[in-house]
């Protein structure tokens, strides 16, 4: 990356502009990032975070008289399969978690409606009208996950409607 | 079966008649003389209209006031169908409310079709409540006079709930669970998505039946072959038979459009003929937009009178 960000500012301005690279083992963690970065950033006018979305705004809440770059277009917080070279979306983080009941399977945010009492008739096949029947409906996997653990009765269960309250952002946790 | 009957169609329903409904689709106009004009082609030959709510996620006008025009202008009871996907649970319920006053005796709760597949896709999807939330609300408006969090309503308002179904949804199981669930909440009828296949019907028809639920059979009459085409090609979960595909094909290259309209009535007349002989549905849901004509020409086809 530093290489990059070097050719690039050459390539466009050949001005001679020092960088340098550093690696933060948690960049949301506050105390972590003041810690490792403190001792380097004293010279340089701007930091390219290369970190999510919430890394970016630990640094830029940290070193305020910096400017702070994303380098990153936050997606959303997954899991990596590298087998595949991929990501899954698999949390939105909601505060009510049911996936005891959903056979560990969230619906909340890998069904395209977070649909609570599913399937709805987009699904097709076992795959979703999201995206052009090409992802999984969430609500079929939930409902085989059940049957196979022979725990379809919470597959039956009736989920009332959530409280929003419990995702209702910006979310705080914690002190006191 | 309800313990009250408070519309025209429940009535129908009840008393064994083997009812008929139909389908209206509000477009994307401030004009309502279209609506009307279709509503007064099905009156008389079907007990109520569905009107639908931004169907296929395409923003059109709401379906509550054309639920209401067609009610005062053709007297023709309106199925107000309501999806939860562009409204959460505030305005939902200040809907409803608005719909008790408007003299509106049927709801059908839908989730509705996502966003991404309508015509405005990067708008937000809602989905506050699922369509099982939605009839929950609707339970609660109608039987305990209160809204989700419990808050009394003056003068709660008395609707019928119906409920879709796909009823060739593959796999079946968890939609059968999921509207066994539903029933369990209180549903009043269900309505089945278009089904092509006799079999099918006749096969979720005996997969319900110990459900007790008066069930209509949704129908959707093929307008046309590019029509057809997109059904096949893209609805993937629809199975239209090969037969009635050749049928419509063979239609159309012999006598044009109007073959192929006569070929819908042919194979719908006897459709229904064979699910009102052969089942226990409570009736057929006709949805055959931008065409409606068709409907009384497929009852008549299959050999039964429209209302009486």
């Amino acid at each position: 990356m530093k290489i990059l960000v070097e050719m690039a500012i050459k390539l466009k301005q050949n001005r001679g502009i020092k960088t340098k690279a550093a690696t933060v083992l948690r960049q949301c963690d506050r105390q972590i990032a003041v810690t490792s970065l403190r001792p380097i950033v004293e010279e340089y006018a701007a930091i390219l975070s290369l970190a999510c979305g919430v890394g970016v705004q630990t640094i830029a809440q940290s070193f305020e008289n910096k400017l702070v770059i994303p380098a990153n277009n936050t997606k959303f917080i997954g899991m990596q399969d590298r087998e595949l070279g991929k990501f899954y979306e698999l949390c939105s983080a909601c505060g009510e978690c049911i996936l005891f009941e959903t056979g560990g399977i969230c619906p909340i945010t890998r069904c395209g409606k977070s649909l609570l009492n599913g399937p709805c008739g987009g699904q097709a096949l076992g795959k979703c009208e999201v995206g052009g029947w090409k992802k999984d409906c969430a609500w079929v996997l939930i409902y085989n996950r059940l049957k196979e653990k022979n725990m379809l009765h919470y597959f039956m269960r009736f989920q009332e409607p959530r409280d929003f309250r419990m995702r209702q952002g910006p979310r705080e946790m914690g002190g006191e | 079966m309800p313990k009250q009957v408070y519309s025209e169609l429940m009535k129908s329903i009840v008393e064994g008649k083997f009812t008929f409904t139909g389908e209206i689709e509000p477009v994307k106009t401030t004009d309502l003389h279209e609506v009307i004009e279709t509503a007064k082609t099905l009156n008389g030959h079907v007990v109520a209209a569905n009107i639908t709510d931004n169907p296929t996620a395409f923003a059109y006008m709401n379906s509550l006031i054309p639920s209401y025009v067609i009610q005062r202008e053709v007297g023709l009871e309106a199925v107000y169908q309501m999806v939860t996907r562009d409204r959460n649970r505030l305005a939902l319920t200040s809907d409803l409310l608005a719909a008790g006053y408007l003299g509106i005796k049927n709801v059908l709760a839908l989730s509705g079709d996502h966003t991404t597949v309508g015509d405005n896709p990067g708008a937000k999807p809602v989905f506050d409540l699922d369509s099982t939330g939605l009839l929950y609300l609707i339970r609660k408006m109608v039987d305990e006079g209160v809204d989700l969090a419990g808050n009394k309503i003056d003068n709660p308002p008395k609707f019928h709930v119906g409920v879709a179904a796909a009823l060739g949804a593959d796999p079946i199981e968890p939609e059968l669970l999921k509207i066994e669930r539903k029933v369990k909440i209180g549903v009043d009828y269900i309505q089945t998505q278009a089904a092509y296949d006799v079999d099918v019907a006749k096969r979720f028809l005996k997969l319900t039946k110990h459900l007790d639920v008066p069930t209509l059979i949704g129908i959707a009459p093929l307008k046309s072959i590019p029509m057809l085409d997109w059904m096949v090609k893209f609805v993937p979960g629809i199975v239209i038979p090969k037969d009635f595909q050749d049928r419509l094909r063979k239609a159309k290259e012999k006598g044009g459009k109007e073959a192929i309209f006569q070929e819908n009535v042919e194979f719908f007349g006897e459709f229904v003929k064979e699910i009102k002989a052969t089942t226990h549905a409570a009736g057929i849901h006709i949805m055959a937009i931008g065409f409606e004509w068709i409907v009384p020409k497929i009852i008549e086809r299959a050999g039964l009178k429209a209302i009486g």
